[in-house]
């Protein structure tokens, strides 16, 4: 007997894409067929880090037999970018990173495209760099971006033209001025703890790295395939920059093997629209190596982050001093937005009465920082989650009663002044601390060997424009099963499967009659979606699917009522059945959703195909005063949690082994209670990996660790003995029965978890990701002098 | 140069013509349709591209198709036999062992020489087998425990 599922949310359904993934049936991008005119792309990149361009000689490649066409910068030489339009498809007249893509080749293999973009001879004019971000901060340093004041920039990024600061976000709360928080209030302080912590830019990683296939026909219709988290975004952005109509424009976005934020915006998908341009009619294609993924793709930002925090004697926080200084690599487009969430998210979830912030995005001739899991909170949290614990020892207060004592709370003032939606982080805080069995410390399994516990919490809100929109439709077949239309993506965190229960559970109808129709997504029949990224999906989609699902059902019930004469509002579906409350009557949903119903006597019929569209946009998010911060609601909400590590350290080898980690998160409601846990697990080892992962650069720019060999991933020796998980549901006003995204957070304090975890094993801090068993055992071997703040 | 080949894939013969550099991945994926390998590094670091030779788990990406011939290559396409999953797929199904899906099709192959050649793993033993598939999404732990879980079910693998 086949299952079915009434009702299905808040239940553990099955993946509904499980099944095709593990046959290998799942097509990604790169296992789309398109035939034997296919060309091959291949990306020159600069092999500077700042420069000028003085020549670029393709000639000696075109010559090469099998080439079709080259493309440079000045193919096109217009701006391009989601919030700040700083960057050229192809480098114009300067290069900013060693990686940028400075020449594209098309050829009849890829062989040949990979020989002739050896032959492309470029002649380059050195400008002195910067790579620190704080350095790069500073008046005198030389300036990246000399056209920064000439840029389209959306209303709500500050960018300071004449400096290399893209945005600049303040926010000032309480007894404060420019110059930092009121001497009255230090003065009342009982414990200040100060100092600086810093993280390198790290990479997505996604396993599969990025591909795009692009045709542009003579009549001018443009098609993209492309793995991307933003469809709907990178076609936007694509017809700006290149003249295109919206409307020809089609992209098309399968499967994707793995995004992070790494494929949400843009990246090289405008370079293989470009490339095909100078190729009319023939698709091109053009894979990223793995090499090309670490460096000329996307990579989350550095950080230089100094930290300010006092409390009085009773544990109670007063007062805060804030800098944040991203490494926002050579191209901020997307950076910016991630730089002010991390302003106006400044304090994390803490209730702090004076709060001095600046969070800074900062140019550097380094890979383009962007959008990756966490979105600027794994950055801020990973110094200030220490700075809490130190704050808390320093009074002599256990930090989880610290972190207890000051966590925000349901409908206090936030930093930005903005009232705190429901949540419930109390909650979340005392089951890590019980599931981690806090205070009590088990003794290592040799005798040299420390044991250490740490915990940590987080605040994270989705980052996006004021007005991101969601649409959905559902679409009726014969036997009552449905197609629900969505272009929230399938990026591994269960987006299509929760489609599908909320479809289902707002129909009335079971599970399994439930096909989601978003793969892949195409522009030109999917419904609007803004983009695959803030861990908005169950929310924002999930709220227009609903509201579709919901369209279908009334149109469904007036039909029924005017069949049995009956009132609709005395009707309801369950599992897929029409009922009167009333008259007890029922109506099986089967063919009449298709063919409608007949009038007495087949006197005519009513209804018709039944199809519901849905929508769903924020409207209540207002701007923040540029000076200031401060405004009635910065963000549309708040999900927050707690995560606690235990590890053990080998203080022979400084190794650090994992061996459990706890993690509490209120998602509002569970969807899908078992998807919530894979979130929570799955972001446990990827928090776990980060700390151990830093890209590496030469004196001139170049990433010394491009590769699986060289930057190491956390594998399945490396994942901890036990995750354990605890949900809680705390419904959000707006969510689908209260629901609120959890897919970053799950990442978001691991890093400081188990830096606050090391200190409890060794007594040390560590300041500067990445750790590694070399800086434990070296600290270890220095234990009289800890490591230095920069 | 050019080579005529015959690969055996899955119990079934594939004659191929193929230039002395093309790997099996590139053959597999390019020229016989069988997307379901992989292709995430080309230099045998991330695993996704594993498949079997003659029983044993290799990386596609650094076999010469050439080589490959006169061996038994086995792919994900060849778990499931007659619409019936293979214990695996089935447990990873279970287990949710499944997000973006892109190192699943490694995964599974590994796991399946892993159980060939020793029924019942312990769990560090699993752990160690899959050292060389990279996943970014799941956490491991649950593959770990639908590996696990086949073993103790003594389902043929």
């Amino acid at each position: 007997m086949t299952i079915q599922t009434p009702n299905p949310v808040g239940k553990s359904v099955p993946r509904v894409d499980a099944f095709e993934k593990v046959t290998g049936a799942a097509k990604y991008v790169d296992d789309m067929a398109f035939g034997p005119t296919l060309l091959y792309g291949k990306i020159v990149h600069s092999t500077r880090a700042h420069a000028l361009i003085k020549k670029i000689d393709v000639s000696k490649a075109l010559a090469l037999p099998g080439v079709k066409a080259v493309v440079t910068g000045q193919d096109n030489p217009t701006r391009l970018g989601l919030y700040l339009k700083d960057r050229y498809i192809f480098a114009y007249d300067r290069v900013r990173y060693v990686g940028e893509s400075v020449a594209g080749v098309v050829a009849v293999s890829e062989e040949i495209a990979e020989q002739a973009a050896k032959l492309i001879e470029i002649e380059y004019e050195d400008l002195p760099p910067v790579f620190d971000p704080y350095q790069g901060a500073q008046p005198g340093a030389p300036l990246i971006h000399p056209d920064l004041g000439k840029y389209e920039v959306v209303p709500f990024i500050f960018p300071e033209p004449g400096t290399n600061i893209s945005e600049h976000f303040k926010l000032r709360k309480g007894k404060v001025s420019d110059a930092g928080v009121a001497d009255e209030i230090w003065a009342q302080c009982a414990a200040i703890v100060e100092d600086t912590y810093t993280l390198p830019q790290i990479q997505h990683a996604p396993i599969e790295t990025h591909v795009a296939v692009a045709q542009w026909n003579p009549d001018g219709q443009v098609t993209l395939w492309s793995a991307s988290q933003s469809p709907f975004a990178q076609r936007d952005l694509v017809a700006q920059s290149l003249g295109i109509p919206h409307g020809n424009l089609r992209v098309i976005s399968p499967y994707i093997g793995g995004g992070f934020g790494g494929k949400a915006g843009i990246s090289i998908e405008a370079n293989v629209v470009l490339m095909a341009k100078a190729v009319p009619g023939y698709p091109v294609k053009v894979r990223m190596t793995r090499e090309e993924e670490f460096v000329a793709t996307n990579v989350r930002q550095s950080l230089v982050a100094r930290y300010k925090v006092g409390c009085d004697k009773d544990g109670n926080l007063l007062a805060m001093e804030v800098a944040y200084y991203f490494g926002g690599g050579a191209y901020n487009d997307y950076g910016v937005n991630i730089v002010r969430a991390a302003g106006y998210s400044c304090t994390g979830p803490y209730d702090v009465p004076n709060v001095k912030g600046d969070s800074y995005c900062v140019y550097t001739n380094h890979p383009i920082g962007s959008a990756m899991r966490g979105f600027g909170m794994p950055e801020i949290h990973w110094g200030l989650e220490q700075i809490m614990d130190r704050l808390a020892r320093t009074i002599g207060m256990d930090p989880v009663d610290f972190k207890r004592q000051n966590c925000v709370r349901t409908g206090d003032i936030i930093a930005t002044g903005m009232t705190m939606p429901q949540i419930d982080l109390v909650q979340c805080i005392d089951k890590v601390a019980k599931a981690i069995n806090w205070g009590h410390k088990d003794p290592p399994s040799a005798p040299h060997k420390r044991r250490g516990k740490g915990l940590a919490i987080m605040w994270k809100a989705p980052a996006m424009p004021p007005n991101p929109g969601s649409s959905a439709i559902v679409r009726f077949n014969e036997d009552a099963t449905l197609n629900v239309y969505v272009s929230g993506q399938e990026i591994g965190q269960g987006a299509f499967t929760i489609a599908a229960q909320i479809a289902a559970e707002a129909l009335g109808i079971p599970f399994e009659w439930v096909r989601v129709s978003a793969n892949p997504v195409d522009t030109k029949y999917s419904p609007y979606e803004w983009q695959t990224v803030a861990s908005r999906l169950t929310w924002s989609m999930g709220n227009a699917v609903k509201a579709a699902a919901e369209h279908a059902r009334q149109q469904i019930l007036e039909i029924v009522a005017k069949y049995w004469n009956e009132d609709p509002k005395d009707l309801d579906i369950k599992n897929g059945v029409v009922i009167s409350y009333e008259s007890e009557r029922e109506q099986p949903l089967k063919k009449m959703v298709v063919y409608g119903l007949p009038n007495e006597n087949y006197e005519g019929w009513q209804g018709g195909p039944i199809i519901g569209t849905g929508k769903f946009m924020p409207t209540y998010v207002t701007g923040l005063d540029p000076e200031t911060g401060q405004g009635t609601r910065a963000v549309v909400h708040y999900t927050v949690g707690a995560q606690a590590v235990e590890l053990e350290v080998d203080t022979e080898t400084g190794q650090i082994e994992i061996i459990k980690i706890a993690s509490a998160y209120d998602v509002g409601k569970a969807i899908n209670p078992d998807l919530v846990m894979t979130q929570i697990e799955g972001g446990a080892v990827h928090g776990l990996s980060s700390a151990f992962e830093g890209l590496r650069f030469d004196e001139q720019g170049r990433a010394l660790n491009a590769s699986f060999v060289d930057y190491k991933l956390a594998t399945a020796l490396d994942a901890p003995k036990e995750i354990h998980g605890d949900i809680v549901e705390t419904p959000l006003e707006d969510g689908p029965w209260g629901a609120r995204g959890v897919g970053e957070h799950v990442m978001v304090q691991t890093a400081p978890a188990i830096a606050n975890a090391l200190y409890d094993a060794l007594g040390i801090r560590f300041n500067h990701l990445p750790l590694s068993a070399e800086k434990v055992y070296l600290a270890l071997r220095n234990k009289e002098k800890p490591e230095k703040a920069r | 140069m050019l080579h005529e080949i015959t690969l055996t894939i899955n119990g079934e013969s594939y004659p191929v013509i193929v230039k002395s550099h093309y790997t099996l991945s590139r053959v597999l994926r390019e020229q016989l349709g069988l997307t379901g390998t992989k292709i995430g590094c080309e230099n045998g670091e991330c695993g996704a591209c594993t498949v079997l030779l003659d029983g044993e788990p290799v990386n596609s990406c650094l076999v010469l198709a050439v080589e490959a011939e006169g061996h038994r290559i086995e792919t994900v396409e060849g778990l499931s036999k007659g619409g019936q999953l293979h214990p695996l797929q089935k447990a990873f199904i279970e287990h949710n062992a499944v997000q973006c899906g892109f190192c699943t099709p490694g995964m599974l192959m590994t796991a399946k020489a892993l159980l060939e050649r020793n029924p019942h793993p312990t769990e560090e033993e699993v752990r160690f087998a899959l050292v060389g598939n990279l996943c970014r999404c799941t956490g491991y732990l649950r593959i770990i425990d639908a590996v696990l879980e086949v073993a103790e079910k003594g389902g043929e693998a």
